[in-house]
Order: structure tokens, then sequence, then C-alpha cells
């Protein structure tokens, strides 16, 4: 190497030296490394997972998934309750969130005025940057007493004595905390997800395409209905999977809101807890066996989000990666 | 009506054709403002949390805020001094633990493993964690670090922040060195260059603002994570001791444990805190889009 370097150096001029080819060795080693420590993360966290939940799945088998009880005096714990509580919120957050989304979508990609795009984009993704504790306040001190007072009360006396209606909507202590203000505030905190995605998606289309279907007559909503989204339907479905697994695993909003009862109740309008928020609430107080449950009903949070994040990603790195 | 004049001819066909287009300009316009309020809704909660911030947070927010440390359960006064400073410290803890390796896997992932089917799957797992829930890194941590050292820890609650950053500077790193033109790293190898010197001082400078943004973004992104914490650093009310064992104050957990407690200073300090942890982070996104749009 120094042989060379000598060769084509004029002898007066300062000598630039080549960089040794260990640092060349060096670096590309040390890069993938850290490349392959992202799988390490994931590998990590998965037997971390699994390892430190073992003794409650040894204990309770799978009765763990099935079972309602957790009772913390007799050493007996069931995950069904934070499994219902954490598919039922996310379920609600989706309902509400995805139109919203979809709307907002459209609203950026065909209606906006040029001008106004850019202002709506960054406050629409303001909103995932608003911390997960911010909602959690938000929604305890202002979304839920406006909730109770305007939505739970006049509902339920509406309700009361209906058949299905009146169980699944009546609530018993309208403090408005329960399953459906957590889902209400978290499809707030997934709406910036999946519009923006959507939104990308929709301004990937050629727009040889729309203005074909604008030609023949074609009105914005049939070139949204029957061009836009067939086109990019399947990255769509991708986008909302890529929401739900915000929504499964979202922690502190939650928390606050949620009611955080142990026990199962056949109405979105009562407290209820999901895996996250009964990880958040019970970890600092707990020991033993209490411990092995949470961190078992982590590693079931776990894999219920990598398989919904897996099929998010494969949906949506069709048409882009994100 | 009775006469049969041109004009009435004319309009027949008109009316029929007059009435299909109209069901469809209504299912229009419908659509239009369905989609615009659907927007407006979406925005007014980010002004009505914005709105709430500053209603009840500057009024929380005073001198002593800065200068004293977390009260204790019914003491008066107090302020968020240790706080502030440890959310700073674990912050900047997770970003240094982050940034060499986020920055180094990116580099991996956008130089050296193109098309390798290895390069594919980190990228796809990197691409999961970003959205993984940050509470199962906080178990994580919990079950490395916590456990087997008995306690909690600053260095703990940093190393859950900085695996929470990894996956968006590994995204960010990618993406802005893949807009470095292909000729660029060329003319550099040209030169006689190893790669190694073409990575760090031609493309690696030529995506500095990006790579700059992608940091930003994740500092951005962890500066308010409270779940991760509430396993790791957990809190105190007490000045931070430098070598970070033990409970560490920082905002986010204050403002968890101090919004749905009884005493009234508590709440207050938990307005404030939120409204100060909340702009600073809009403020970072903000400027982190403005470099990116300036690089542009």
């Amino acid at each position: 190497m120094s042989a060379v370097t000598d060769q084509f150096a004029a002898p007066s001029a300062p000598v630039r030296k080549t960089p040794k080819g260990t640092f060349d060795l060096v670096f590309r080693n040390a890069s993938f490394l850290a490349a392959l420590f992202v799988l390490v993360l994931l590998a990590g966290i998965m037997a971390s997972m699994v390892i430190g939940g073992w003794p409650a799945f040894r204990e309770f088998g799978f009765g763990f998934l099935t079972s309602s009880v957790w009772d913390t005096q007799n050493e007996q714990y069931g995950a069904w309750p934070a499994i219902v509580g954490t598919l039922s919120t996310a379920l609600i957050a989706l309902v509400v969130g995805v139109p919203l989304s979809l709307g907002i979508a459209v609203f950026l990609t065909q209606l906006a005025p040029p001008w106004f795009k850019q202002p709506v984009s960054t406050a629409i993704e303001l909103l995932a940057a608003v911390p997960s504790i911010i909602y959690g306040m938000w929604g305890l001190f202002v979304f839920a007493p406006l909730f109770a007072a305007y939505v739970q009360i006049p509902l339920s006396n509406i309700v009361e004595g209906m058949p299905i209606i009146g169980t699944v909507l009546y609530s018993r202590s309208p403090s408005g905390l329960g399953i459906l203000t957590a889902g209400i505030i978290l499809a707030f905190m997934i709406i910036p997800f999946i519009a923006s995605i959507t939104r990308d998606m929709l301004d990937q289309i050629p727009s040889v395409l729309r203005e074909s279907a604008y030609g023949i007559g074609a009105t914005t909503w049939e070139v949204v209905r029957h061009v836009l989204v067939p086109q990019a339907g399947v990255s769509i479905i991708g986008a909302i999977m890529l929401g739900l697994g915000r929504a499964l695993g979202e922690t502190m909003a939650v928390t606050f809101v949620v009611g955080n009862a142990n026990r199962l109740s056949a109405s979105v309008m009562d407290p209820g807890s999901t895996i996250a928020s009964r990880i958040a609430n019970e970890f600092n107080e707990a020991l033993g066996l209490q411990l092995n449950s949470l961190i078992a009903l982590g590693c079931i949070l776990f894999f219920v989000t990598f398989v919904v994040l897996v099929i998010a990603r494969i949906l949506v790195s069709r048409v882009k990666r994100y | 009506m009775s006469l049969a004049t041109p004009s009435t001819v004319r309009k027949l066909p008109e009316v029929t054709w007059g009435r299909v287009r109209q069901s469809r300009r209504t299912a229009d316009r419908l659509m239009k403002v369905i989609a615009t309020g659907f927007t407006l809704i979406a925005i007014s909660v980010l002004f009505w949390i914005l709105g709430m911030l500053i209603v009840k947070g500057l009024g929380g927010l005073s001198a002593t805020t800065f200068t004293q440390v977390t009260p204790g359960p019914g003491t008066e006064g107090g302020g968020l001094a240790n706080a502030i400073v440890g959310s700073i410290v674990l912050t900047f803890l997770g970003i240094a633990v982050a940034t060499p390796i986020g920055v180094l896997a990116g580099t991996y992932l956008a130089e050296y493993g193109k098309g390798s089917k290895l390069a594919d799957l980190i990228r796809f797992i990197n691409d999961i964690l970003l959205s993984a829930p940050s509470i199962l890194i906080g178990l994580f941590v919990y079950v490395i670090m916590v456990e087997p050292f008995r306690g909690y820890s600053g260095w703990a609650g940093g190393v859950a922040l900085g695996i929470i950053a990894i996956p968006v500077i590994v995204r960010t790193t990618e993406d802005m060195l893949r807009l470095v033109p292909g000729p660029l790293r060329e003319a550099g190898a040209a030169l006689g260059a190893p790669p190694s010197v073409v990575i760090t001082s031609i493309t690696w400078r030529a995506a500095k603002s990006g790579m700059v943004t992608g940091i930003l973004l994740a500092l951005a992104r962890i500066a308010g994570e409270t779940a991760p914490l509430i396993f790791t650093a957990l809190n105190n009310n007490f000045w931070f001791s430098p070598n970070l064992i033990g409970g560490v104050s920082n905002l986010p957990v204050t403002i968890y444990q101090f919004a749905s407690a009884p005493y009234e200073n508590w709440q207050q300090l938990a307005w404030a805190g939120s409204l100060i942890i909340t702009v600073s982070i809009l403020v970072l996104s903000i400027i982190a889009r403005r470099i990116v749009r300036g690089g542009k």
C-alpha cells in the first residue's frame, strides 16, 4: 500500500496518506454488526417476554388465556378480561378512526387547494407527535367529563331496558371513563398514521388514471370510489392494520381513561382494562407470580402486535416502503 | 304544456339526464363535505389539546417551576427542576446510545447491503420495531437490566429510550443515504478512496442534514415516552445522583403520577410539565420538518 502511495506523491508536497485498509474493514464490520443488532433486539424482546412470562404460562397453562380471574391474594391470574379490553378498544378505535383518516386523505389529495395542503398535513402529522400521556390527561380531564354529561347519561336514559342495546350501551356509573372513551381517544392517536400513509398511497397513483376518469365525466367522488380506492386498496388495508398495531399497544392514554377495572363487563360504557394498561398499573407493585403474569401478558401483546404489524408491512410495502 | 313546441321536446331528455346527474352530484357534494368535515374534526382535536395545555399549563408555570425540586405528597409548593434535568439527561443518554448504532445500521442497509436478502430482512424487522409498542421495550429492558441488577436506574431508562430511538434513526439514515446520487460515490471511488472513506466523507456529508433530521425526530419521539420509563428509571423527588443508580426523576413519569393525585399543587405541576414537554416536542418536530423541506 505505502509503496504505491510513495510512487505518486511528489517528494516536496505534503503526502496524503491513504487510509489504512484496516479502517475500511473495521467500518464495514461495525456497520454490519449494528445492522445485525436490530435483529438481535427483536429476538431479545421475544425471548425475554417468553422467559419472563414462562412461570405464569407453566402455572396456569392454556387457562391463562381463558380465565377471567385476577386475584393477587390467591395468586390466580387470567388474561381474558385484558385481552377482550385490548381487542375491543382497538376495534372501536378503528371503527371511529378509519373513516376519519380516509376522509382526511381524500381531502388532502383531491380537495384541498395546493397552498392549503402543507399546513393541514403538518397539523395532522403533529397529532402523532403529541405524547401519549398528554392524550391521557386530555381524555381524563377534558374529554371524559364532557362525554359523561352529553353522551353517557342521555344515552343511558334512552337505552335503559332495551334488549342488547340496553346492555351494550348502558353505563352503570357514568363517569366518562371506560372502554368506549379509550377507543375514541385511541382513534385520534392512530388517525395521523393511517391518514398520512393513505395520502401517500393516493399520491402515488399515476395521474393519467385520474385524468382519464375525469375525462369520461366522472365526479370527484366517483374517481375516488372507482379509480383510487381499487388501485390503493391493498395498501390502505395495510395502513389500517398499522394503525391497529398502534392501537393494540398504546399504554399511557388508555391507562388514564379506560377505568382500570379487572372484571369483564358487557357494556362498552363500563370501565375495563387492556393488556398495556394492566401492565402499566400493576407493574411496580407486582412481585413473584404476579410479575410473571404481567410479563406473560406482555408476551401475548407482543405476539398479537407482531402478527398484525408483519401483515401490515407486507401489504403496505407492495406500493411503497413505510 | 299543451303546445308541442321544440323547446319542450328538447327539455324532455334534459330532465332525465339532469336527474341522474343530480344524484351523482349530490353524492359528490356529500363526500366533499364529509371529507372536509373529518379533516376539520382532526385539526380541532389538535388545537383543543394545545388550547387545554396552554390554559391549564400557563397557570402552573412560574419561576419556581424551573428552580425547585418536585414536592413530596402533601408538601406545598415545589417545582419540576429535577424532573426537567432528569428528562434531558435520560433523553440524551438514549440518543447517545441510539445514534451510533442507528447511523451505522442505516449505512449498512443503504451502502453495503444493497440487494442482499439479509439486508431486506433487517429492513423489515426495523420497520416492525418502528411501530412496536413502547411498553414492550420497557418490559424488555426491565428483564435484561433492572431485574439482574436488582434496581431501577437511569442507565436502564436511557437504554430503553435508546432502543425506541434506534429504528427511527436507522430508517431516516437509510432513506437519506439513498437520496445521495450514485455518481458522487463513483467520483470518490475513482480518486482511489476505499468504501469507508467514500461513505464517511462523501455520502454522509451529502446526507448530513437529513441524518440530523432523523436524530431530531428520534429525540422528539422519545422525549415524551412514559411507559418504558415506569419500568426502568421510575421516578423520585430528588436531584439525580450522577451515577444514575436508583430512580431518576423525569417529566413524563412525574406527570403520570401527579396528574391523578389529590394534591392541587401536584396537579398544577403536572399541567405545567405537560405544557413544557408538548411544546418542546412540537418545536423539535417542526424544526425537523423544516430541515427536510429545506434540503429538498
